[in-house]
């Protein structure tokens, strides 16, 4: 009797065995292909980006390039040398650092005060106040466009870095400060109230003890803004053009300028130029994202 | 001159009425404790002390001086949270001295007091450390220390317990007492705990819906109880309320339980008002520890009950008996043996009791 129970279980062992790994294995197949999947379109880019106009017409999409020719890359970020109709990346490139980086800064500075402010100075209609910015979260961004118009224009900074960095700003703050009122609303309130007994004000209580915690969710603010900012294409083709312009309404121009012959390999450059800074920040940054956006809660 | 004074105090969160009429005064060096279930207004009744939260009526003063316009960090008062409250980003040495850097307290000084707070608390070994890096225990030394190196008028503790494990509770506890035996800090205390208010406490205030149902000294709360809620509340299991009228001929008071057929003497009990108790609705309250299985006291009355339910819980039991389908619960040593479902003889201590008003709940 014994032994007939024991047997059995070791079938049943060796069974379930046997199907655990053929599903490690299914997913490991599935895990694979899609990695392809996503990664196909950056081999493209690179590859086409290292070869010249030549090798891309004789040979096919995936044809790895003869050697590593980063002539296209210097067209794409300095230009060609002549003058009118020579658009490159290099002064668009400046603009948008100009751009992202102040509006970066503010939007995520007011999102942390008005999450402070929500979540540990509580007034009366403070959660009218925080719904109606949400509110702005799903407002589509064509919605606004006539009405931010004239507000530049009465302000007198339209077609301008100054101008941009502000529509960014106001419309970064909706998402900042729900991501600084859902962090902080884990913070024990009762840190607020010792630090008032202790004597520290509302900004002291605030840059001594709220902000020294808010790492995590500084990052995630500064990853999302940052990416949404620099990736910003409908603001900064309505708001400014010509010099002012950001990278990427650049890129769209050169792409779509191009006068006689399509230069892939330009365009593929140029396209991974504008990518970098928003991919740089992301493998800086990036473990803290997962982190931030799942924790939140201080352990006190 | 009262250190601490709340007079006529009311307090609203909207509709809602958290605190009524609220009147408590503490001589210097007392430890008060208010204890309630949650939502009592407990915890806001110590936040408005701190000056935490607005007052909606009333005033609250401090040696006589009214504080209720006074900043928290005026008052001379310090506080103890639940969480500790120990600010994340700052090492121990930081956390301790933060109150006294804001209000510019010279180096010196506030070195001196850091080195005496961290000796008396034995933290001193701990200065440069993170919270994070702390025990539980640890922690809450720390957040004591940080109320102690304030030399406060008042200390107000939030529930400064209940975050630890059980153990852990009772030391800290110990240590808190001595903590005061020292200092001789008047003290504010608020916990849901009785074995922690009525071993802290000089005085316990018990709070329910907003409003002190009795401040008296540990015996008081524990032998007179003022009403069914304070009886109720304090002792584990707490005390049996048993449903019946008293009867009153010539110069003799008893009870009768509700469908028993026997009368209780009421001798020697202490009435606030010895008239109309003829046919009064009453509750008869005796605490568990007082029902006996052997007798005595010459003045024990002896009742036969019938045995429905034990519990052992180590040291002792905990039996239910059926008294005209009333619960009454009994508390005996776990060496004394008893039959279920079968008729058993106990004693009542009648010096014990408590009787109620059944309409009113209070004590009569």
């Amino acid at each position: 009797m014994q032994d007939k129970i024991h047997t059995s279980y070791k079938q049943l062992e060796q069974r379930s065995k046997y199907t655990n790994m053929f599903l490690r294995w299914f997913l490991y197949l599935v895990l694979i292909l899609f990695a392809l999947y996503f990664i196909f379109p950056l081999y493209v880019m690179i590859v086409t980006s290292l070869k010249t106009m030549e090798e891309i017409r004789q040979g096919t999409l995936l044809t790895w390039p003869s050697g590593l020719n980063f002539d296209s890359w210097a067209v794409a970020w300095g230009g060609r040398g002549y003058g009118a109709g020579d658009t490159f990346l290099k002064p668009y490139f400046w603009n948008s650092i100009k751009m992202v980086v102040p509006a970066v800064f503010f939007s995520t500075f007011i999102g942390a005060m008005t999450g402070y402010v929500l979540t540990k100075w509580r007034f009366k209609g403070d959660q009218w106040v925080f719904l109606f910015l949400l509110f702005g979260c799903f407002i589509p961004f064509q919605a606004i466009l006539l009405p931010m118009a004239r507000t530049l224009g009465v302000l007198g900074i339209s077609n301008s870095v100054i101008g941009l960095v502000l529509v960014h700003t106001v419309y970064g703050i909706p998402f900042t400060t729900l991501f600084f009122r859902n962090y902080y609303i884990s913070v024990p309130t009762e840190l607020v109230k010792a630090a008032r007994i202790d004597g520290a004000g509302f900004f002291k209580i605030f840059f001594k003890i709220l902000l020294p915690i808010s790492a995590p969710i500084i990052v995630v603010t500064v990853i999302w803004q940052f990416t949404q900012i620099w990736n910003d294409f409908l603001f900064g083709s309505t708001f400014s053009f010509g010099e002012a312009a950001p990278i990427q309404v650049a890129l769209n121009n050169m792409v779509l300028s191009s006068t006689s012959v399509k230069e892939y390999n330009v365009d593929m450059a140029s396209a991974i130029i504008a990518g970098v800074p928003t991919l740089i920040v992301y493998v800086l940054a990036g473990k803290y994202f997962i982190r931030g956006l799942t924790s939140g809660a201080v352990k006190g | 001159m009262k250190t601490l004074k709340i007079d006529e105090l009311s307090k609203n969160f909207g509709t809602t009425e958290v605190l009524r009429k609220i009147n408590l005064e503490i001589d210097e060096g007392n430890f008060l404790v208010l204890l309630g279930p949650s939502g009592c207004g407990k915890s806001t009744l110590l936040n408005i002390i701190a000056g935490l939260e607005t007052i909606n009526e009333g005033n609250v003063y401090i040696d006589d001086y009214n504080v209720s316009k006074v900043e928290p960090k005026d008052r001379n008062i310090a506080m103890v949270f639940q969480s500790y409250a120990l600010y994340p980003s700052m090492n121990v040495r930081e956390n301790m001295i933060f109150g006294l850097k804001q209000a510019k307290v010279s180096k010196e000084k506030i070195e001196e007091q850091l080195q005496k707070v961290s000796k008396f608390l034995q933290v001193d070994a701990l200065l440069e450390r993170k919270p994070s890096q702390l025990s539980g225990g640890q922690r809450q030394r720390v957040a004591i220390g940080r109320a102690l190196v304030r030399e406060p008028r008042i200390f107000l503790f939030d529930e400064p317990l209940s975050n630890l494990d059980a153990k852990l509770r009772v030391e800290m506890r110990r240590e808190i007492k001595k903590l005061h035996q020292q200092l001789k800090t008047t003290v504010v205390y608020v916990t849901h705990d009785q074995t922690e208010a009525m071993s802290l406490g000089t005085n316990i205030a018990i709070m329910n819906h907003g409003v002190i149902q009795q401040n008296d000294t540990p015996e008081n709360i524990y032998n007179k109880p003022s009403n069914t809620f304070v009886a109720d509340f304090i002792g584990s299991p707490s005390m049996n309320l048993i449903k019946g009228n008293l009867k009153q001929s010539s110069n003799q008071i008893s009870f009768v339980a509700n469908g028993s057929n026997f009368e209780i003497p009421i001798n020697g009990y202490d009435f606030k008002e010895k008239s109309n108790l003829e046919n009064k609705e009453v509750y008869f309250g005796i605490r568990p520890e007082h029902i006996f299985s052997k007798k005595s006291n010459e003045g024990d009355f002896e009742i036969n009950l019938r045995a429905d339910l034990s519990e052992y819980i180590g040291h002792e039991q905990i039996m239910t008996f059926d008294y005209e389908n009333q619960e009454v619960l009994a508390k005996f040593p776990s060496t004394i043996k008893i039959e279920l479902s079968k008729n058993t003889k106990l004693y009542f201590d009648l010096t014990q009791i408590s009787l109620f008003d059944a309409k009113t709940e209070e004590r009569i």
